[in-house]
Formats: structure tokens, sequence, C-alpha cells
């Protein structure tokens, strides 16, 4: 069966659906990771977006349940030159079309994806509509173009958790023998603030010794000091951070009142509560191998990334220093309060997927958590 | 940080004459380096014995010095030019043993020469593989249970330890010289005796066999801030058991999630941390257990390798060159990456495509040796393709491979529905044990119909590939059969984007190529061409490397100017190499100093010429017509070279011409006059040029009539053959019978050659270039060896040493009318032979031959760049070449041959070329010149000690006066009974030594308790089953110099009296004829 990809220029691009018989609208977005197609697809991040692999063959290793960054894909759609039909893993448990098929994710494959990504890079993030039901084009057209754009648009409230949940501490990681970085023996208190955060932040923050508590992104500042947090960490999450309007507030009201980390959406939210803007980038970051050099180091680390908004440097006020960039770009991938505790990173230190390298961040905030537990005298 | 100031000149050292283990990615990874230090202003001292270099052209290093690569002429060289600095890491195993022997011999903190990159140390932590193993475990790794051994009872006791099967991995060799793999305690005990010779510090590692587990590679470079980055990935299809330069490989892996992909890369970035690799690439191999995941670290290449030379074409990204770099000090963020040019270098290529290597082998050249693939490798080449699916990669690398394929069955090769075809349980024997053709061995077993599970049960390759393979079984059985008008345009689309060819396509659909090719065009189906650009598009490209595929949106850009295509020459295999790479180089060089556009076409990830910054575009690509006519349709050259890759684009060169495409130099059909023997015979006799009687026979009858006729004894062959395949010398009628019957099948369509042999003649070879109308030799070579021995193999001096003047006179007015009449526009090459002071022809190559580089390094005149300059239409009087050069020093060209590798194979030197690689000795007295390839040849050839002297009976005589001179230089004899009489008889004192057959201690003993540093023997009959034999390849197995030929011998002998007697003396190339060359263009 066929299927075919609309795109807001006009253009068009013809594949076979390998996923479910559905009609997805949403921004387009390419992703250069060469592993990691799983926790792509369950990044609620993807929320609005329709993703293209660049790499073309996708679904060899199959689907595992232990690798998803949330319970469900929260995408829109997907797109890949080649869809493997049998899986080879030890770990696999099901093959990656007809689990897309279960979950009602529509999905093409022999597009020419090079194409298609080429084109984005070109005329930056565009809207496009995909459908395996072979409804008529021009309706379809017509459903494309009455379509809003991601910008002003809270897609973290589709996708945040519907009440506040306690982590349970996981094992250890083995594929991570080296281990994360541990916080105090004290067990400090971490809020999370979900706006469509990735288990791998959660897993990594309990496995580092934090009691963890996740929370919706409606969460009002007097709920979360109730919970009495030695830190807080503002969690990535799909689109334009402009709209996140309740976490704004949440992160305006805390600052400086407890150790903060924000993380991709969460470093833009920190951005706008500092007074600073965001802005969009003409078609994001979205991979496994971007170079960001940490100011305070001078190392370069390769991060995993996955935005398509950023945070202006020049507007941030002069609290906070920059301590991340982006040697590709020079976007802006980091800041920090210069005397209070506020860590705020655009990439992904919890990877998943993608490197490893910049664990070092959790440290970093953990560190001040710790801090303030020990001060709290708890 | 900057460059470092405080280092002003650099030494680089070569990895030497071509090996199995260690070939021409070292010339591409060394003049990356070089290129890059000069840029940024270091003197560059380069020292290569291998001429068919393109690191070693005098303008590419500041001094070049082509000596041999030992210790002693190290230090000299080191002595002359007071480098301030060594980089070890750029020149394969070779290069890297040396600098550890310079270094812990004292001699680079004697004169000042720190090295940079990395260190003794950490060379040692990263190849010593107890030290390795120690690094790794105390990093929490886990590498295989192994122990290390010294001797046979330890080897016995670390087999007790780590259980059987046991892998035996000698310490520093290369390629896994030496290694294997035990599955009993008697093969333990004969493989670990193997392996302790092989390892030049007797050292073997006894390891717990993971045979069959998952293998991956990754390439890692770090940076003096402590920065790493992971290149490339890579995933051997065969498993573990296979040396990976065995192995067909695929880029980037493809079975691991990402939680395993992340724990090996943080593995390989903890190790080269570890070990201490400051700065440059590594290569770590890891074996990953398929049922559990379970990961042990195998082993790692402190220095830039094989698999780094194919990281860098799969990626684009140019490790040797940011590796050299990074060890004058700068840091990764501060290179920009050339491919994006807006970008820095530190960051992780990624990819949006397929990357297929696969090896090639000759085991048809060493009949006797076991195709068995082990971890000891035994190709002698590799392709790479790219595609966007695994099948589409795959098929095109099966057919670049030129061994007769046209992808994946298809061809006329192909046995499957003829009675050729093996049952299905020979298939499943066969698919047990890894060997060169089992990839074709799965598919029949898919085509039997065995299930995918059995498969890899059998052959434990991943299910993933399995089920990409099944999927091309699946799409053939679509197509077999069907009217090839039937195919509409989908179907067809469909079989290209999975990589099936054109001729496969007419094999299926049983229609000539060219059908399919019209069907297929008038259908709209045609391939687009990709960029390899480091990033998936991510960023804009400015680099023009190009791969096809069968997708929507085509990228090509092709530079405005005129275009000119180079093809090249395909996989290295014997007889075909390195040599025809610098050729194509050259070509680039020349057209693009005409103004012009160099297109190159190839698909040797090894090469220089697939660099990406070598041509203007590049383009990935089989050797096919089919992907060639594809190349020219899509970039409309002015004109196409097919004279300087080898056979390779020759054998095609006429069904290009057909098909309009434009080819520049010689015609093929001038070409064709040459190598049609019938036709050539004419133009010799109507030229007045002596050749070797001779006559074509069909069949055995025919075959003996015409030896009879020529008299025996009787060179025999097949017609239209490359690096003399399945040529012999016959010297009766019964030999000939054998042969007939053994080794070739003759038929009308494939006749056999039937030509007198001319014993004890003089072998001669010249190179020339010719523009129509005058012709210019570039250098007369006289072979050591007499004719009878492959001319790839003869050794060969320029100039000639001992033929008089009116011969040479002679030799070069033959070669000057051949080129004439066959209207030679570019180069030529022309064999001859001489006897009793009458000059043969023995053949005419109108393209490059294997001895330009040689010629080009011996005289300073760069051949094949101006023979291009003449294809472009330029005169040789245009191009300033005028003359025959006329060097007043002596150079000496030396093969080298696999046989270490192949145990069992008889060491000889026939008709059948069987080298891997040349060195050269240049000096200005010929003597030293010989020595010095002697020793370029065999880092263990003597200059004093024992001498082991054996030689058939007609060489008796001669044997005499060689066993005087070898006394008078001090050298003790061992000799068996019958040269020992003769000796005797003639007052020579040697010491008698049993036959292998006649008892011990006999010769072998001595050879293998180290009494005997040099064997002389010439072979009384064939066979690898005689005694001689077996002494022959003891010899080799123990690394020590074997020479067979009477010539050879006291050639040597000269040589070892000359040097003793005036010294080694090195010299750099510059200093013969300057750095602009002899012909001062």
């Amino acid at each position: 069966m066929s299927g075919v990809l609309l795109l807001s220029d006009g253009s068009s691009f013809r594949g076979t659906s390998v996923g479910a018989r559905a009609t997805a609208v949403g921004e387009v977005c390419f992703n250069t990771s060469l592993t990691g197609y799983v926790e792509v697809l369950t990044d609620p991040s993807y929320r609005g977006q329709i993703v293209t692999m660049t790499y073309p063959l996708i679904g060899n290793y199959g689907v595992t349940a232990e690798d998803f960054e949330a319970a469900r894909p929260a995408l829109s759609g997907f797109v890949v030159r080649k869809l493997s039909t049998v899986r080879s893993n030890y770990r696999a448990e099901e093959d990656l079309g007809p689990w897309l098929v279960k979950l009602g994710i529509p999905a093409l494959s022999e597009v020419d994806t090079r194409a298609l990504t080429k084109r984005l890079r070109v005329h930056g993030a565009l809207m496009g509509l995909l459908d395996t039901t072979g409804a008529p084009v021009e309706e379809l057209r017509a459903r494309l173009a009455a379509a809003p754009g991601l910008e002003g648009r809270d897609l973290a409230s589709e996708v945040t958790c519907a009440a506040p949940y306690d982590v349970a501490a996981p094992g250890p990681d083995p594929f991570l023998p080296g281990g994360v970085p541990r916080a105090a023996e004290s067990h400090p208190r971490v809020a999370v603030v979900d706006c469509g955060v990735k288990q791998n932040i959660v897993r990594t923050l309990a496995r580092a010794g934090c009691a963890v508590r996740v929370f919706p992104a409606s969460t009002t500042s007097r709920l979360l000091l109730d919970w009495k947090p030695d830190g807080l960490l503002l969690s990535n999450g799909p689109g334009d951070p402009a709209a996140v309007a309740p976490v704004i507030r949440v992160a305006r009201d805390l600052l400086g009142k407890l150790p903060i980390l924000g993380i991709c959406l969460g470093h833009q939210i920190l951005g706008l509560a500092l007074g600073g803007k965001t802005f969009k980038l003409k078609f994001g970051h979205h991979g496994g191998n971007h170079p960001v050099k940490d100011l305070e180091t001078g190392r370069v680390e390769i991060t995993t990334q996955n935005h398509g908004f950023a945070v202006d440097p020049a507007s941030l006020p002069g609290i906070v220093e920059p301590t991340h960039v982006n040697l590709n770009d020079g976007t802006c991938e980091g800041f920090r309060g210069k005397d209070s505790p506020l860590f705020a990173v655009q990439f992904h230190p919890e990877a998943a997927p993608g490197p490893h390298d910049s664990l070092g961040v959790f440290g970093r905030f953990l560190d001040e958590v710790a801090g303030a537990s020990a001060g709290r005298g708890k | 940080m900057p460059r470092r100031t405080d280092l002003e000149s650099i030494l680089l050292i070569g990895s030497g004459p071509i090996v199995i283990g260690q070939a021409c990615e070292f010339d591409y990874s060394g003049t990356q380096a070089v290129k890059a230090l000069r840029e940024e202003g270091y003197r560059v001292i380069l020292v290569n014995s291998n001429p068919a270099t393109i690191m070693t052209d005098p303008e590419v290093a500041d001094r070049t010095y082509v000596e041999p690569l030992t210790v002693e002429a190290l230090e000299r060289v080191i002595a002359a030019e007071k480098p301030d600095a060594l980089l070890p890491t750029l020149g394969g195993q070779t290069g890297l043993n040396l600098a550890v022997a310079l270094s812990s011999q004292g001699i680079l903190r004697k004169h000042g020469v720190q090295m940079i990159g990395a260190d003794e140390g950490a060379i040692r932590r990263a190849e010593e593989r107890l030290l390795f193993k120690e690094t790794v475990e105390k990093i929490g790794l886990r590498c295989p249970k192994s122990r290390i051994a010294r001797s046979l009872d330890e080897a016995r006791a670390a087999r007790d330890f780590v259980g059987i099967p046991a892998v035996l991995r000698p310490s520093f060799t290369l390629g896994g010289a030496g290694g294997g793999v035990a599955y009993n305690r008697d093969e333990f005990d004969v493989l670990a005796e193997r392996a302790l010779t092989a390892s030049p510090t007797r050292e073997v590692l006894v390891e717990e066999s993971v045979e069959g587990w998952k293998e991956f590679e990754l390439e890692v470079m770090r940076d003096r801030a402590d920065n790493v980055v992971i290149i490339c990935s890579i995933e051997n299809v065969d498993p573990m058991g296979v040396h990976t330069g065995d192995s067909i490989t695929v880029a980037p892996v493809q079975t691991l999630t990402d939680r395993e992909y992340q724990r090996m890369r943080d593995a390989a970035i903890r190790i080269i941390r570890a070990v201490g690799v400051e700065t440059g690439g590594s290569n770590i191999q890891f074996a990953v257990n398929p049922v559990n995941g379970e990961m042990v670290v195998i082993e790692m290449n402190p220095r830039v390798s094989r698999s780094s030379a194919l990281a860098s074409k799969a990626t684009g990204f140019p490790i040797a060159k940011i590796a050299a770099k990074l060890a004058v000090g700068y840091t990764l963020p501060e290179i920009p990456n050339d491919i994006t040019r807006k970008t820095p270098a530190c960051f992780e290529p990624t990819i949006d495509y397929v990357v297929v290597k696969i090896p090639r082998f000759t085991f048809e050249k060493f009949p006797g040796a076991d195709p068995t693939l082990t971890i000891q490798m035994k190709s002698v080449g590799e392709v790479m393709a790219i595609g966007r699916t695994f099948p589409e990669a795959l098929q095109k690398g099966l057919r670049s491979l030129e061994t007769g394929r046209a992808g994946l069955g298809g061809d006329r090769g192909d046995p499957w529905g003829t009675p050729r075809c093996p049952s299905r349980e020979e298939v499943a024997r066969r698919l047990a044990v890894p060997h060169p053709d089992r990839l074709l061995d799965i598919r029949l077993a898919l085509k039997w119909g065995m299930d995918l599970s059995e498969v890899a049960r059998l052959t434990r390759w991943d299910p993933w590939f399995l089920h990409e393979i099944a999927e091309i079984v699946r799409a053939e059985e679509g197509l077999r059969g069907r009217r090839l008008e039937e195919l509409g345009a989908d179907a067809l689309r469909a079989a290209k984007r999975m990589g099936f060819s054109d001729a496969q396509i007419g094999f299926y659909t049983g229609r000539p190529e060219d059908d399919v090719r019209g069907a297929r065009l008038a259908a709209g189906v045609r391939p687009v061409f990709k960029m390899v650009d480091t990033c998936a598009a991510e960023f804009e490209a400015e680099t023009p490397y190009y791969y096809s595929t069968y997708e929507e949106e085509d990228e090509l850009r092709a530079p405005a100017k005129d275009r000119y295509m180079i093809l090249g020459g395909g996989p290295n295999r014997i007889g075909q190499g390195i040599e025809f790479d610098y050729c194509c180089v050259h070509a680039v060089q020349a057209i693009r100093r005409a103004g012009a556009a160099a297109v190159m076409v190839n698909c040797n990830p090894e090469t220089v010429s697939t660099d990406y910054d070598t041509s203007d575009v590049l383009f990935f690509e089989p050797l096919t017509v089919e992907d060639v006519r594809n190349v020219v349709d899509a970039v409309r050259p002015k004109g196409v070279i097919v004279q300087l890759g080898g056979q390779t684009p020759l054998n095609i060169s006429r069904a290009l011409e057909t098909a309009g495409v434009p080819i520049i130099g010689t015609s093929p059909e001038d070409i064709d006059r040459a190598s049609d023997r019938r036709r050539f015979g004419e133009m010799c006799q109507r030229l007045g040029i002596l050749q070797p009687p001779g006559l074509t026979a069909t069949d055995l009858p025919g075959a003996r009539a015409a030896a009879a006729k020529v008299g025996y004894p009787v060179l025999v062959r097949p017609s239209y053959v490359l690096g003399g395949r399945a040529m012999e010398i016959v010297y009766d009628e019964r030999d000939l019978d054998r042969y007939m019957e053994s080794a070739v099948q003759a038929s009308p369509e494939k006749p056999v050659l039937v030509d007198r042999f001319l014993e004890e003649a003089i072998e001669v070879d010249v190179d020339a270039v010719a523009d129509g109308t005058s012709v210019v030799v570039g250098g007369v070579l006289e072979h050591i060896e007499h004719a009878g021995v492959h001319s790839g193999d003869a050794s060969c001096v320029l100039p000639p040493f001992s033929l008089p003047a009116e011969v040479l006179d002679r030799i070069r007015a033959v070669a000057s009318t051949l080129a004439r009449e066959l209207r030679v526009r570019g180069l030529v090459n022309v064999q001859l032979a001489v006897k009793d002071g009458e000059v043969y022809v023995l053949e005419v190559n109108p393209r490059a031959s294997r001895t330009v580089p040689f010629v080009g390094k011996a005289t300073g005149v760069p051949l094949a760049r101006i023979g291009t300059e003449v294809m472009l239409g330029r005169t040789l009087a245009q191009t300033g070449f005028a003359r025959e050069p006329a060097p007043a020093h002596v150079s000496v060209k030396k093969s080298v041959f696999p046989f270490i590798k192949f145990p069992g194979v008889d060491v000889i030197l026939g008709p059948e070329m069987r080298s891997t690689g040349e060195v050269m000795g240049v000096d200005p007295d010929l003597g030293c010149a010989v020595a010095k390839a002697e020793m370029a040849a065999s880092a263990r050839f003597p200059l004093e000690g024992a001498v082991f002297l054996s030689v058939r009976d007609r060489d008796k005589p001669p044997a005499v006066f060689l066993a005087r001179k070898l006394a008078s230089l001090g050298f003790r004899i061992w000799a068996t009974s019958g040269t020992h009489a003769v000796l005797r008889r003639n007052g020579i004192a040697s010491q008698p030594v049993l036959k292998i057959a006649e008892g011990r201690p006999n010769v072998g003993d001595r050879l293998l308790s180290g009494e005997i540093h040099l064997v002389i023997n010439t072979p009384s009959g064939r066979g690898p089953a005689t005694d001689e034999a077996k002494i022959r390849t003891l010899a080799i197995g123990r690394g020590i110099p074997v020479i067979t030929t009477m010539a050879g011998a006291s050639a040597a002998v000269k040589g070892v009296e000359a040097l003793r007697r005036r010294g080694l003396q090195v010299r750099a190339l510059q200093d013969y004829y300057g750095a602009k060359g002899a012909a001062a263009r």
C-alpha cells in the first residue's frame, strides 16, 4: 500500500505505508542519529512533528520496551528510506512496522529521505501531512493548509503526566557500567516538572540516589514547594517554550530559591523566565553528533539534541553566564547562574539516544542539590 | 591550542612494500599526513622503500628517502636530517614497529628526536597484549581470558587456563600473521610453535575463543585537549574467527541498539585515554555475544589502519590528515571540516547510506594454499560500495570485485540450475567453514530452500544480514524467466533499487545487457548521484564525492570546465595494485594542471585516487560497463582515460567505445592489435621484429603439434591473461599433457598460446611515451632473473648493467617502431628478451605498466603525468620531455611475496606472477643498490652468517663461483651432499647437512635453531611435496630470506660485497635529481 507526504511548500514524496492507516499533520523534521530510533519514536518532544530519519535502514533491531522514553509515541508520523521487516537483537520484543500499526502511527518507507532532508535544510522546517488512507490529494492539501504551525502552541500540556507520581529507584544500567553521577547519601528530593519528560532523565536522577517526584506541567510553585524539594528539574518537551506559560511562571517564582536544572525546553523556559528571548531555528537540531563546547572545562562534548527553538544569549540578564556553545552554528547550548544554583542546557545530557559525554551536567546540578539538602539539615 | 612552534622538522616512516595486511592504504594516509604537515610549514622527511607510492614522489615531502626500512638505515637518515620529531602512527605496523625500535634502542634520544602522536609507552600498552589486557581490565572492561606465553610449555599451561578452542595471537605481527585457532591439543602445539616463531619478540597470547560472536570496530580520534570523537562504526558480517581484513564489513553498525552502541562508544573512549594515545586515530575492536549482549574488547591499533582508511572513505572524514594536524598541537575544534567548510572537524560524522567492504582473494595464484578464512589475513585487496540499502551496496560491491560476478548470482559463473551446482548437502557443508565464496553459497542455500535459521546456525552470520540477502534472492525469483518487455518501470526500478545490474536482469530475462539498458532508459529508470558529505545533508557540502543509487533527487554538480574521466584499477590483486593507482593519481595531476577538471571513478578504498581531495569529482563506483556509462552520461566528459588503471578499464574499453564513450589516448582498436596474437605476429613480421616462434592451439593434439614445431621448452598460457595466470614453462610432451588437462580448458574461443621459451635469455622492460608520431623512452629495465620469471616478479635494474650499447640501441629502436606502428598516444610498455645478441619482442602493452612508478622514482621523470598530457592533446615536444633520462645512479626494483601467509605453497618464481609488492634500492653503486633492495625486501637479509646452498645439477658450475665468493666474504656454508661434494672438489669449505628425508638433525632443524641465515636453493622440479620445497617453506615461515635463482643469488652476493666495502649510505631522492625531477619541467 502506498502513502504520501505532502509538504507546505507544495512538494510531495510518495512511499510505501509501513505503519497505521491514518492521516497525520505535523511539522516535518529530520533526525541524524544512526542508532536509537526506538528512543526517538518514544520521545515526547516530537509531539506535533513528523520525523524522518536520515539513516536509511530503520527497524533492524526491532522494538524493546526497555528503551522507551515514554509509555507511547507522541509524534505524528514517521518517514524512512527502508523499514526492516525483521528484527535481530537478543533484547528485541517486536518488529517495528507492526508496532507502529498497533500504536496508530502512520509511517512511510521507500522515501528519498535525503531529498526530503535537503528540502528541509534549504527551506527550513515545513509543515507536512502524511497520509496512508488514500484520501484525495486536494482534500489533504486543504487540511495541510489549515494546519497551525508549532509557534505559539502549548504542546507540553498534551504530553505531560495527568497527576504527580514518584519514581522507584531503578537498578544499575547494564549499558552504563561506569554508572551515573551520584548525589549525596541523603537521598535529596528532586521535583521534575514534566513538559514531556524523557524517562532517562527521571531514571538518571533516581539512579543517582535522588527521591524523584514527577509533576504535571500545570503544577503551581506552591504545590511544588509543598513537597519540599531540594532541587527542581524543568524537563524537555515539545514545541514553543513561549507557549508553556505555567512552567515559565514556576521558573520565575523559584529562581534563586532552590537549585534548578533546565533541559532542552526547560532550558528555553528558564531563558524566558529570566526575561530573555527565544527564537525558532531554521530547521532545528535533531541528532546525536552535535559538538558542544563546555566553556568551563574547554572540552568538547558530543551531544544529543532535539529542539527547534533556541535561546538568544544576548537577551539573557547579567545574573547568568553562558556555559555551553554549539560549535556547528554558535548557538547557545547552556547557561548558569553567576551566584545562584541555576543550570540550563539546550542539549540532552541524559542522551537516549546518543553519547554519554555530558552526564556531568547532572553531577554539577546534584552537587548543588545535595548541598541544599544538607543545608536544610534533613 | 595553536600548532607547535618548537618543532621545525618531522620524520615520517612509510609502510614499505605492499604485502597482505598492509597495502596502499598507508600510501593514502601517509600522503595525506605529509601534505597536512607541509601545509603547516613543517619540513617533512619521509622514508619509504616502496617506489610505487605517491608519498615518495619527490615533490610530496621535503626530503624523500627511498631506503630500506631498517633501524640502521633510519638512524642514518636521522643523523643526516636531524628531525625534531617522529610521527610514528601513519606508516602502518611497519612504521610503528620501527619507531618503537628506534625509541627503545635509544636512537631517538641520542639524536634528540621526540615521538609525537603516541609515545613508546602508549604504543606498547596498545600492542603488547598482556599490557593491553591489564590496561583494559583496570578500567573495568573485559578482554577474553588469556595468558601470554614465551615457550611451548608456557603456551600449554595457558591452554589449560583458557580452554579449547583457543586462539593464538603472536605479538607485533602484521595482519595476524602466524596466528590461528586450535580446536584440539595436537593442533594447538603446531600452531603455538608457528605463532612463537612469527613473533619478533617470541611472544604469543593464548586466548579464550569468542568465535561466532558479533565483531565490531570503532574508529576513534583524540586530541591533546582530551576531546575524543568516534569517526565511524563498522560491523563485520563475518563474525569473530575471521580476520577483519578478510571479513565482509558494513558501516555503520546495523544490529546494535543505541544502548549497546553507546556502551561500546564509552568503552572505546575510556580505552584510548587509558592506553594514552595522546593524539590521533585508533581502531578498537569489540566482540558481542549475540545471545546475551556480553561485550569484550579484542584489540586496538594505536595508529591509522586499513579500517581507518575505509572509515575515511565511508564517511568523507579525512582521518590521517586530521591525525597529522592533531599531532602537531591543534585540537579538533580548531580544525575545519573540509567537506562542509563551515563546521569544525570536532564532531561525529553521520551518514545516510550503507557502506559495504568486500575483500578480494587470489587463492587461484597459490595452488595448495588453504582457502579457509581464519584470524590470519589472506586477502590481497578490497572493494567498497555505497548504496542506500544493504542489498544495493552488497551487489555493487560484488560486481566491483572483478571476479566475474554481476551481483549476487545471475551471471555466467552462476552455478544455479546447471550441473555444476553443488547439492544442498554440499552447500550446507560449505556454509560451516568460512571461505571467500561463502556469500555466494548462502544464496545457493536459500535457493535450495534452506531455512534462514539453519543458514544462521551454520554461518553464524547475524539473521538480519541473511534476511537482507534473502530479499535479493526473492527479487531474483521475481525476475527469472520474465520477459524483459513485461517488466515495467516499477519492476525495473525495484530491481535497480536492490542493486541488480543490467547484466543480471539480462541474465534472468535471457537478454543481452544492452537491451536491459535500453528498456530501462526507455522506462525512465536511471540512477541519480548522491553526495558523501559527513553529515547526512544537515549542512551544505562543498566536496564533490558521489555514489549512484536509484532515488528521486540527483545532486550531481559537474564542474563547468572541460572534464576528463580516469577509470581506476579497482581492487588490489596480484598483478594489479598500487602501481596503477599511482598512474591514475598522476593523470589527475596532469589534467588539473592543464586547467581541466579531473573526474575519478574507482571502487578501491585503500587508494590515494579515491581520496576526496585528489580529483575534482570522485565517483565511488564499480568499474563495469554499466556503472561507468552511467557516470559518463551524467558527467559528459570530453575524454575518458582507460590506459592507466591496469587491465580493469581496458577490459571494458571496447564496450565503452562501441557505446560512444570518447576514449582518449591509444585507441581500443590499436590496443586490440597489440594483444591479438595473430594480428601482432603479422605486424612484427612486417616490421622485421623477431618474436619467439609460437603457435596457437585449441585442443591437446593441436598443442602437441605446436610444441613439436616450435621446439621444447615451450611457454604455454591461455590468451588474454593478467599477471601470467596459468602460464607455465613446459619441458616435454608429458608435462604438456598434464598442463593441457589440468591447468586450462582450451577451446576455439579460448585458445592456448604455445611459444618457444628462450632459455637463459635476458629479459628487458621498456617504458616509453609516444604522441602518435614521436616516441621517447622513459627507461630501459634489465631483469636480474632470466626470462621465465614473470616480469612483475623479477628484479629489475635501471639503467641496464650487462647489455652492450648496440643491443640497447636495438631495444630502443624496436620499442619505438612498435609504439609508432600502434599509433600509441600515451604510455607504452614493451617486454623483450635478449638471447645470443638477438632482440626478441615478447609483448607490447599500450598502457601504463607496473614499472611506470619505479621508472619515475629512478629517473625523476613522471612518465604517467607526461603520458596524460599527451592524451590531452599535447605533443611530446610541447611537454618538454624530449630525451631518455640517463641517471648516474642505479635503481633496483625487487618484488616481495606473500608466501608466509600460505604455508604449504612452494616458494618459487615462474611465469605466473605471485608478488604483492615491490621495493627499490637506489645507490650510486650497483652492488649497494642491489643490497639495499634485498634489505628492503627482507629486513633479515644477512650481511654475515651462514648460508644454506643447494642447487639443481645444471646450476652446480655457477654455484662453485658463488660459493667461493661467499666463503671469501666470511660466510659459513651449509650444503647438501651433492653440492657439498662439488664444493669440496673445488676446494671450498662447506659443512654437509642432511636433507629432511635423510634423517636428523637435518637442514630443517638447522633452520629452526637459527643456524642458517640465508637459503640459496634453485628448484630442480616442481611440486610442493618435494624435500627442497619443504625447506623453502620452512625458511619463509621463519622469516629467513630465500633466493631461488642463480642470477638472483649472484646479484645478492655482489650486493653484500659492495655494501660491506662501502657501508650503508643514505641519500634523498631530491639529491639525486632535484625536487622537480630530471626533466626539469
